[in-house]
């Protein structure tokens, strides 16, 4: 019974990770073809106003670009090359680094989102829960009502507003950190972390105190609710200890749905962590994205947008198979 | 209204009050306005001090950042409003159908919102807005924004849906001869309401976030004044190296007072719902 209840458990989320990647993805073969701007003409454009060409050059550079573009041939037969490409991460040659391959690129700067964007997701969920419990279970303390207020005034804040406002006041007003990271590659491990703890200081900092917030406030919601069931009421009639009440009760039940709202949070984190990267110049997906953008690097804006989609729905699948490790209705075995 | 007013907590009332009187002024100041277009360069000296005549100072491209201000306050608010409304219509739409036809329709549609759900929309906003090199206008950014905005309602009504129909209200409705579309409008939608403008002020917060996002990568409407334009348009000239705080400060402080007040509102008439129906 119960492995049958796993298996089905699985095979939804299996299926739903594949869904979103697949419909993602025909979101982006589609959405470039239906908007009204035309890539291939306005790379042309661009290529023109630097040097004038003749014209049959210009229809030797459209030509290969709606070759590079995958613009050949029917809509169907472009659809299946797409998807072709994009099962083997292929979307061609980045233009501002050619002839790199757009991916490999990407591919090179994702450690550095997704090691933000992980770190900072479990220190901020730990902490939020940690504290939203504490404030939850005991709901008419003064300090838990602070808490929850504090929380309240962060949580609705956006990534890249709270970014600006730590940078100005750590890199401007009281010039503590340098202004833009700085990481060093080519001179030993030991720097190369050093740099790139640095670095991370603030962006992770300013991930965490947006991050938490709702953690906090969803986190009392539901310990709160928790504390007033029955079986809490029971057990402390049965003269079990507030502590063991808190742990194995209270915390115990309330933290379920905290995990699945885990996986769902995942793909927010990642729009913040790409916010936050372009504000404080950290050498990650977002700054790869804002590069590609200034330059038209249409390639490249494919590959990154590709791959952030597919690392966000690998990374909520991981997340949701944490939940039947907790939840004894969908339990391994 | 005034029992809304009356019972709910002090969260909702700031929040109320704030969020209100950041809307109602800036529609009303851009109403009263007369002066030149604000966007234009050089109307005025460039980096003036804040005084009577310009209460923000002047940017450095010689605009007057308090007009500036309430300007871009009035178009986020707008494209929020805008978006807001567009998600929650198409949401409630498409979750009473899926939560009324039922069967395999509703499992296809609950598969496209949930997919909708968990795709990351920033990425995707991202390569829509690139490609028309942030020189969309209003409707179409809010178009591509609604695009994200309507799963969540639709789920939600969804669920509503279904456990209201079991609801013995609504089988003798049934029973005495009402259609279906008359038992949705008579019957759910009224219940609806409460939950929808909740979900409304939430989505015009996300619509707001996502807007700015956009525009400090560039790729918002060019050359419209938003909040995150200003901000945008202030870093680009190096405002916060030459410490022109006024300038970038005040989107920032804008944006940090009306997403807490907006914030304060939703929770607030949250907990009055929740209170109200004795949960």
């Amino acid at each position: 019974m119960r492995r049958v209840r796993f298996g089905k458990y699985l095979a939804g989320r299996l299926l739903s990770w594949f869904m979103v990647i697949f419909i993602g993805i025909t979101f982006m073969f589609f959405i470039p073809r239906f908007f009204p701007a035309d890539p291939v003409e306005g790379m042309i454009a661009k290529i023109l106003s630097m040097t004038s060409l003749p014209e049959d050059q210009v229809v030797y550079i459209r030509e290969s670009l709606r070759m590079q573009y995958g613009l050949q041939g029917t809509l169907w037969q472009q659809y299946l090359g797409f998807l072709k490409g994009a099962v083997r991460l292929d979307f061609g040659p980045s233009l501002m680094n050619f002839p790199t391959d757009a991916s490999s690129i990407v591919m090179r700067y994702l450690p550095y989102t997704v090691g933000l964007s992980l770190v900072t997701t479990v220190v901020a969920w730990t902490l939020g829960n940690l504290i939203g419990m504490l404030a939850g279970f005991r709901k008419n303390k003064k300090s838990s009502v602070v808490l929850e207020y504090i929380a309240i005034f962060i949580y609705p804040i956006p990534y890249f507003i709270l970014a600006l406002v730590v940078q100005i006041l750590f890199c401007f007003v009281w010039r503590i950190f340098p202004l833009t990271a700085t990481i060093v590659l080519n001179q030993g491990a030991a720097r190369f972390w050093e740099t790139l703890l640095r670095s991370s200081i603030l962006p992770a900092c300013t991930m965490v105190v947006v991050g938490f917030g709702w953690w906090v406030i969803s986190m009392k919601a539901m310990s709160e609710n928790t504390a007033e069931e029955e079986y809490v009421r029971f057990a402390r009639l049965r003269g079990i200890r507030e502590g063991k009440i808190a742990t194995s009760y209270v915390f115990r039940n309330s933290i379920i749905p905290q995990v699945s709202g885990l996986s769902i949070s995942l793909g927010g984190v990642f729009g913040g962590a790409l916010m936050t990267e372009i504000i404080f110049q950290y050498p990650g997906v977002g700054q790869l994205v804002q590069k590609a953008i200034t330059q038209a690097d249409y390639n490249m804006i494919m590959a990154t947008v590709s791959i952030s989609i597919v690392s966000i729905s690998t990374a909520t699948l991981a997340a949701d198979l944490i939940y039947p490790l907790i939840d004894p209705r969908i339990r391994f075995q | 209204m005034k029992k809304v007013w009356k019972h709910a907590g002090a969260r909702f009332r700031i929040g109320l009050v704030v969020t209100a009187l950041l809307a109602l002024s800036s529609v009303i100041l851009t109403l009263a306005y007369t002066g030149t277009d604000i966007s234009i360069y050089n109307s005025f000296r460039k980096n003036l001090p804040a005084s009577w005549q310009h209460p923000l100072g002047t940017t450095a491209l010689g605009q007057d950042t308090f007009w500036m201000l309430v300007f871009s306050l009035r178009n986020s608010l707008m494209i929020g409003v805008i978006v807001a409304t567009i998600g929650t219509v198409v949401g409630v739409l498409y979750g009473l159908t899926a939560g009324f036809v039922g069967g395999a329709v509703d499992r296809v549609m609950m598969v496209v919102a949930d997919t909708f759900i968990v795709i990351p929309s920033l990425p995707i906003l991202i390569l829509m807005t690139a490609l028309m090199g942030g020189s969309m206008s209003v409707a179409p950014l809010a178009l591509v924004l609604g695009i994200f905005a309507w799963a969540h309602p639709a789920r939600h009504v969804r669920a509503i849906c279904l456990s209201m129909r079991e609801r013995d209200f609504i089988q003798t409705a049934r029973f005495s001869g009402e259609g279906l579309f008359q038992i949705i409008v008579t019957e759910i939608l009224p219940y609806l309401m409460t939950w929808a403008l909740s979900n409304f002020m939430n989505a015009v917060l996300v619509a707001i976030g996502q807007e700015s996002s956009l525009a400090v990568l560039g790729l918002s409407s060019a050359k419209l004044p938003s909040l995150g334009n200003m901000i945008q348009w202030a870093r680009n000239r190096n405002a916060i190296m030459a410490r022109q705080w006024l300038w970038v400060g005040s989107p920032i402080v804008t944006i940090i007072v009306l997403f807490v007040a907006l914030f304060m509102l939703i929770t607030g008439y949250n907990n009055f719902i929740a209170k109200k129906r004795g949960v």
